[in-house]
């Protein structure tokens, strides 16, 4: 690949502002045909953002697109398609209720004498899917299939359209590391036969297995190139978070005593009323962390939500400390249980966006005194409380009363953090701890769960990040499909195990 | 699982209705029909009425499929109903002068305009001006009622309405001519509807696309469909459906207009569309239903039955509707993106 090739895209100084947020400010990238760029970056960097721009969602506020050598003005989608442009979204971009065939066609149908051709439609899947080894049965509903197969409809998708540039927008998050790998050797495929591909990621591993060049992106800004033959993991992550980082949480070994929370054969529905929890059974002990892996969606939401009270369980048991406290309110639960719940979807579960920090960091004790008397809120011990948490935690704020909408990502983090921590508690459920938030307190998270450990309280640990199980854990159980199909200690567990695991096969079967 | 429910559902459909199909000919032909009460059930005169019935229902449900199932919630359908009603009654009377034919396909269109109006109205508050659809479909129930009752000139009288046309050959089979083959031109147009906007919505461009922006706009949207002038052009066509319904009322049921004419039919459409999980022959199957019950109460009142008062035997239809509902609206599924804004960034124009 020779530089003064002409790229075949080219995003020329895009600035991007959102309402009190620059998301891209100057960003200058450059494609050519048949290469693998990688795009590195902590969450909020700006990645999706730019590639919305290339790909017609978002109006940059200044700066050109060239494809091809030429200028371009991406009206929308449409125009992106025209020009060879295919993108597999962070969110699959899929209806549900419909088949694979109809998600694949829609927008660009095959029609014959007016009525849509739906075996023409499907004989080119399965063409595509033979060629670049995409398995999937054309006629099977999206609902219906797992979020690895839904990725290789998206991918077909683009395909189909004859994409000639492929944007890959964190295709790996819902991926075993094993589906990672076969998704690694389909980009393969499609760069020898001449695609290019802008492949995202925040997963340093990914980047250097695959990539033919780096661009590091940092607070919307471009922070270096790199080249994955000479970079290592900790230069990309210097690059990425602007400083010397950990990779690994410095801790001691665990002294784990008696079982804090034992769950006995907990049977829970979704919300579709399937079942999502059948028969799961496991121990957290006082001073151990248990970290739960799995792909999302295989019950790790519902087991949560069962523990703390939010969902009814309609078989087995969930006893905390000696106590039975299967559908408890999440009150006793909180207070008889001694427990605390740092919930994966913060806006729904952890604050209120439109209380100020102070009223948020007494969530789960505003009626008690010192910060009720009789019916009304008592406001300076609410404060006081809140300024000594805002100190103790490290929220960045320039007022406790300012709402705690407005802070970042992982700020309104160790916000919730704070406000579960500060009670004395024998339990912690963390579910996510750290999704969506950057290096600096993911860092600072994982010390305070380690420190309440070392305190002697029990944790469970959910997580869909492989790393963070691997790095917190003591024992690490993983969920398939509403069980836990294997737990094992941290000392024997390897990455290719728990993925095993993930993708759902038994330790001893051959399959 | 939801799919098997919904097969399952159809068989007994398909069966319940060839077993009435096989009762009404015995009925009809047979020296069964003596029996008061089968005449009651199943006389030629009972089904004549439940197609009748049925029509305003039928349009009005396909009204609102077409809207929901691009993902604009309708609950306006009896305003759209009443303006197409009474914009076909000023059209008829302001051309009464004219060959019937011609004045009554003038009503027709007027209705057609005058529903596709609302429509647009109700996409502009919708889309445009981004307010809750369920109020903006207040607002146009309020609005058609209001204006319709101000405007009316109380003397104002319709000469003539739709007669009953006999498709050639169909109507001579016993029975099932006289109840199927034997109707007026805009009963056929209803049922010819059904089939028309089933094949369009699965198996045409439009109705997949159409069906993705009810569902999963976004996803819609990044292929490269404009969300929103789907919208628009779904809510006109379905106001217009909704403004045949009145039309209908107007020029081939009753004849003249009355104040408050639609009675609820658009509510009770709705009912029908939800009843038959937003699909056109669900909905026109329920819309049959609710059609055959006002017969009852219709029958039940003509044959005179006394054992129960009359009032108990007019809530029939409005029991059997708010039974359906009740018992099917956890097992439907209504489209997943309805009622929500869509907001695009990138250029619609
Ligand atoms: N539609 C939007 N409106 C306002 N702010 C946005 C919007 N989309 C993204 N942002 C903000 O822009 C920044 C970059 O976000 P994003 O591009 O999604 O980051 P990444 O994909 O690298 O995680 C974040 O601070 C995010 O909150
Ligand atoms: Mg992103």
């Amino acid at each position: 690949m020779s530089n003064s090739a002409t790229p075949v895209l080219e995003a020329r100084n895009i600035t991007k502002l959102f309402p009190g947020v620059v998301a891209n400010e100057d960003i200058h990238l450059t494609l050519q045909k048949g290469e693998i760029l990688a795009l590195l970056g902590e969450n909020g960097a700006g990645k999706s953002t730019l590639m919305h721009i290339i790909f017609g969602l978002y109006r940059p506020t200044r700066g050109e697109i060239w494809v091809n050598g030429a200028p371009v003005v991406m009206k929308n989608p449409r125009t992106a398609l025209q020009l060879g442009i295919g993108m597999v979204h962070q969110h699959f971009q899929l209806v549900p209720v419909m088949s694979v065939t109809d998600n694949v066609m829609l927008g660009d149908e095959r029609v014959k004498g007016g009525f849509l051709d739906r075996d023409a439609v499907a004989a080119r899947i399965r063409e595509l899917s033979q060629k670049y080894g995409l398995e999937v049965d054309p006629d099977a509903l999206i609902e219906d299939l797992p979020l690895g197969v839904r990725q290789r409809v998206e991918i077909l998708k683009a395909l189909y359209r004859n994409a000639q540039i492929l944007i890959l927008d964190e295709p790996t998050a819902v991926l075993t590391p094993q589906e990672a790998e076969g998704l690694f050797a389909v980009m393969e495929t499609l760069r020898r036969q001449g695609e290019s591909i802008i492949f995202i990621t925040h997963k340093l591993k990914e980047v250097l297995r695959i990539a033919d060049r780096i661009m590091v992106l940092r607070g919307g800004r471009v922070v270096g190139h790199a080249d994955p033959q000479t970079t290592t993991q900790q230069q990309l992550a210097a690059m990425m978070v602007g400083r010397e980082v950990l990779l690994t949480v410095d801790k001691g070994p665990a002294d784990p005593g008696e079982p804090v929370l034992e769950l006995d054969g907990l049977r829970v529905a979704s919300d579709l009323g399937t079942p999502a929890l059948r028969g799961v059974s496991l121990q957290v002990r006082a001073g151990e962390i248990l970290g739960v892996a799995g792909v999302q969606g295989n019950g790790q939401t519902e087991l949560v939500e069962a523990i703390t009270g939010l969902r009814r369980v309609e078989g087995g048991r969930v006893v905390m400390n000696g106590t039975d406290m299967t559908n408890a309110s999440p009150r006793r639960i909180t207070h008889e249980g001694r427990s605390s719940h740092v919930p994966e979807d913060r806006h729904a579960y952890g604050m209120v966006d439109v209380y100020s920090i102070a009223d948020n960091l007494v969530l789960n004790q505003y009626y008690r005194a010192p910060f009720a008397s009789g019916i009304t809120i008592q406001t300076e011990p609410i404060a006081e409380h809140a300024r000594a948490l805002v100190d103790t935690f490290d929220v960045r704020t320039p007022d406790i009363a300012m709402h705690a909408g407005g802070l970042s990502g992982g700020n309104q983090q160790k916000m919730v953090v704070a406000r579960e921590f500060s009670r004395p508690i024998r339990l912690l459920i963390a579910a996510q701890p750290t999704r969506g938030i950057d290096v600096g307190s993911i860092e600072f998270i994982h010390q305070q769960i380690v420190a309440k450990r070392d305190e002697g309280v029990a944790v469970l640990l959910v997580s869909a990040e492989l790393d963070e199980i691997m790095a917190l854990s003591d024992r690490i159980a993983v969920i398939y499909k509403g069980e836990i199909i294997g737990i094992v200690n941290r000392a024997d567990a390897t990455r290719e195990g728990l993925g095993l695991l993930m993708a759902g096969v038994r330790p001893g079967s051959h399959e | 699982m939801m799919q098997r429910t919904l097969r399952i559902t159809s068989y007994v459909a398909i069966l319940l209705v060839l077993l009435f199909v096989l009762m009404t000919l015995l009925v009809n032909l047979t020296p069964l029909g003596e029996n008061r009460w089968l005449r009651i059930f199943f006389s030629v005169s009972a089904l004549n009425f439940t197609l009748r019935a049925s029509v305003p229902l039928i349009l009005g449900a396909l009204c609102g499929i077409l809207c929901e199932r691009t993902g604009i919630v309708n609950i306006g359908i009896e305003g759209m109903m009443l303006a197409g009603a009474f914009a076909a009654f000023v059209a008829k009377t302001s051309t009464n002068d004219w060959p019937l034919t011609a004045s009554l396909i003038f009503g027709v269109l007027v209705a057609l305009l005058v529903g596709g109006l609302m429509g647009l109205l109700h996409a502009t508050f919708a889309i445009r001006y981004r307010m809750d659809q369920i109020i903006s479909g207040t607002v146009l129930i309020i609005l058609a009622g209001g204006i319709s009752a101000y405007l009316f000139d109380r003397d104002a009288v319709a000469q003539g309405k739709f007669g009953a046309i006999a498709i050639p050959g169909l109507s001579q089979i016993p029975v099932l001519g006289e109840v199927l083959f034997t109707n007026p031109p805009l009963t056929y147009l209803a049922l010819l509807l059904v089939v028309v906007i089933h094949v369009g919505l699965f198996s045409t461009r439009w109705g997949l696309r159409s069906r993705a922006c009810g569902e999963h706009p976004r996803a819609a949207d990044t292929v490269g469909i404009n969300v929103n002038r789907l919208r628009y052009m779904n809510t006109v066509l379905g106001g217009m459906l909704a403004g045949l319904a009145g039309g209908f009322l107007v020029l081939e049921a009753v004849g003249q207009f009355q104040e408050g004419m639609t009675a609820g039919r658009g509510f009770i459409a709705l009912a029908a569309m939800i009843f038959g999980n937003w699909m056109p022959f669900g909905a026109m199957s329920a819309a049959l239903l609710f059609g055959y019950t006002q017969a009852l109460q219709n029958e039940l009142l003509l044959a005179g039955v006394t054992s129960v008062p009359r009032q108990f035997v007019s809530m029939i239809p409005y029991l059997v509707t708010i039974i359906a509902v009740c018992g099917f609206v956890g097992r439907v599924r209504p489209p997943a993106a309805e009622g929500q804004v869509y907001e695009q960034e990138s250029g619609s124009e």
